[in-house]
């Protein structure tokens, strides 16, 4: 496989002022990140700061309706309420290695910005947030605690005021401040080494899943799912099934409102190939490639691209791809909630969500595992505009 | 010898720097477009790089960011840029470059592009997100058909990363003039006079700086460094204010 590529995804399609910073981080990726000194304090952190490991829930009220065991990886219960806090201190750490003095990233719920601002505290540093005005707007809570963090955030007026504008933004401002700032890529996208960065680091989650189903049931499960915005969560968890020929991978994409042609957030469900954003993937786009405008009511899966590693594990048959509209997704988030006493992030009840509604395609009794990615306290505003959910 | 060199060459001998204006396709509307290329033509132009649009041009400041946006809101697409070229080929004494994002182009596919390209009489391509290392199916197609895709560097490209662009570069070198976007109103980094002499030594075609270039005067410094001069952001909003590309090009003269 060439360098930087996964199948015939992934690439590095960025201006050549962009190439020195990220030849370094290839450079950080390959020297700096397997070293024992390097590992032992990121471990130290995982452990210490972040809580890991998380717990892998068994839900006994959803499994006894289902007639399967829905297991859910505890992501939610991490420092900061996410998966993202992993891979943010792991690039935080690497930063400080580099000898970078900032941290620049883009947010969409607003989790990655909360978790960047969050490391750049605990490990003495700058950090400026790009996001999208539409974002800004609808993830305030989120917003006010990136600032009590000491976080700049900057607002992306551009566009379509979302993530992808956010991402144009963070790599234009790189481009002039690449010598002091490291750009704390959010998902497992972009350009190359991002999208094996950002694995290498969420990839703490399959590792730990693997283990504690083993541990739990005495064998591998038979479906791992995840939602896929970017996929950062979903990789982490998938990488550490990859090999395990037998246990179906599900991603689960953002149907937006789900009638036919809606604005949706589902590149690989009905995108085409395509490059955006330093990376060849999946895209919605028209046929003149311009990229078309994304929704999804979960604002961390609201991007019109993927990452290319998903790209290509669909393509080449090992993982499936399946899509959950905004409605299906709140029953879910209220499922959970009234079942289990769990408040899911709204990005994550998608992926339970396909569970719940397609309960037939799981054989009775068999295990399957959720990546809970995040937590729902951030979604309190929008979910509070759907009454019907506290009925 | 490409058409592009020559042409940078010719002007060089004439004792100038060869003048390179970039405007957005379609900008300010589909007909105005035509009208003020064709004032381009007729004012100095050398080359003229038309900027193919895209809804996220990550490499652009403000105002082309702007005038793209602009232009896909009328409706503006590759295809139909090259549907007008075509219509219009042999009318512009100027050599023609396309300048865009490699998403349109990827759609439109390589091959089918390149063969209308130079049935437009199109003679290079820039492409900002395409360094060396991701362009070599491209590049090798649009040499088939006789077009140079166009290298571009910056203040932090090594000497080495030059060498290996020279080894296959065509037409002019692209000299991004300071760390950032299109359209930035910064002075030039000191660094910048290295840099143009590194590619000098490293290159055997005509060195164009671009990038936050608004009038002749910020060119004394560089001397022979350079030969040829590309101009975008300030361009676009001189179109805007006055409504016509005459005035701007005549500081040029």
């Amino acid at each position: 496989m060439t360098k930087g590529y996964f199948g015939k995804f992934g690439g590095q399609f960025v201006a050549e002022l962009l190439i020195p910073p990220l030849k370094e981080l290839e450079h950080a990726l390959e020297h700096i990140v397997p070293s024992e000194a390097f590992q032992t304090e990121f471990s130290d952190y995982l452990k210490n700061y972040v809580g890991r490991e998380s717990p892998l829930t068994l839900c006994p009220t959803i499994s006894k309706n289902l007639g399967f065991n829905l297991y859910l990886k505890r992501e939610d219960l991490n420092h900061t309420g996410s998966h993202k806090i992993n891979n943010v201190l792991g690039q935080a750490l690497l930063a400080k290695h580099m000898g970078k003095k900032a941290l620049l990233t883009e947010t969409g719920a607003g989790m990655n910005g909360v978790a960047t601002a969050t490391a750049a505290r605990a490990l003495d540093m700058d950090c400026i947030v790009f996001m999208g005005a539409v974002d800004v707007e609808r993830q305030s809570h989120n917003v006010r605690r990136m600032k009590l963090l000491g976080a700049t955030v900057v607002p992306v007026e551009a566009g379509s005021k979302t993530l992808k504008d956010a991402i144009n933004e963070a790599l234009r401002f790189w481009i002039k401040e690449q010598a002091d700032y490291h750009y704390c890529f959010g998902t497992a996208a972009g350009p190359h080494p991002f999208p094996t960065l950002v694995r290498e680091f969420q990839s703490v989650v399959g590792r730990e899943a693997r283990k504690q189903i083993i541990e739990r049931t005495g064998a591998l499960p038979h479906s791992v799912l995840a939602c896929v915005g970017g996929g950062s969560n979903a990789i982490g968890i998938f990488s550490g099934f990859v090999d395990d020929c037998d246990v179906n991978l599900i991603g689960v994409e953002a149907a937006g409102t789900g009638e036919e042609g809606c604005t949706n957030s589902a590149p690989l469900c009905l995108g085409t190939d395509g490059i955006l954003h330093g990376q060849r993937t999946m895209l919605l786009q028209d046929d003149d490639g311009q990229i078309l405008p994304s929704h999804s009511i979960a604002g961390g899966l609201d991007y019109p691209g993927v990452g290319p590693e998903h790209a290509h594990l669909q393509h080449c048959g090992r993982a499936s791809y399946v899509k959950i509209n905004d409605c299906e997704a709140l029953n879910a988030f209220k499922t959970l909630t009234r079942s289990e006493g769990i408040i899911p992030a709204l990005e994550s009840s998608h992926a339970v969500a396909y569970v719940l509604e397609n309960k037939e395609k799981f054989p009775k009794g068999c295990n399957v595992i959720v990546n809970l990615s995040g937590r729902g306290d951030k979604d309190m505003d929008i979910v509070e505009q759907c009454t019907e959910l506290f009925d | 010898m490409t058409s592009l060199t020559e042409r940078i060459n010719a002007a060089n001998k004439a004792g100038r720097k060869a003048v390179i204006p970039f405007l957005t396709a379609g900008f300010p509307t589909k007909t105005d477009f035509f009208t003020h290329l064709e004032e381009l033509d007729a004012n100095g132009a050398d080359i003229i790089e038309i900027g193919v649009p895209f809804s996220d041009p990550a490499a652009d400041g403000p105002v082309v960011e702007a005038a793209s946006i602009r232009a896909l809101e009328q409706g503006v697409t590759l295809h139909w840029i090259m549907q007008e070229l075509i219509k219009r080929r042999g009318q512009y004494q100027a050599e023609l470059v396309l300048m865009g994002y490699i998403n349109p182009f990827f759609q439109y596919g390589f091959a089918e592009f390149a063969e209308d390209a130079a049935k437009a009489g199109v003679s290079g391509l820039i492409v900002p997100d395409l360094p060396f290392g991701e362009d070599q199916e491209f590049k090798t197609i649009l040499k088939e058909q006789g077009i140079a895709l166009i290298s571009l560097i910056g203040l932090n490209t090594p000497k080495e990363r030059m060498q290996a662009y020279a080894e296959q570069a065509e037409g002019y070198v692209y000299v991004v003039s300071y760390m950032g976007t299109t359209g930035a109103a910064v002075a030039f980094p000191p660094e910048l006079k290295k840099t143009l002499s590194d590619a000098r030594e490293a290159f055997d075609i005509p060195l164009a700086l671009g990038f936050g270039i608004k009038e002749p005067q910020q060119l004394e410094p560089f001397g022979d460094a350079i030969d040829a001069v590309v101009f975008g952001s300030a361009l676009i909003k001189d179109i805007e204010e006055k409504g016509t590309a005459v005035p701007f090009m005549e500081r040029w003269k």
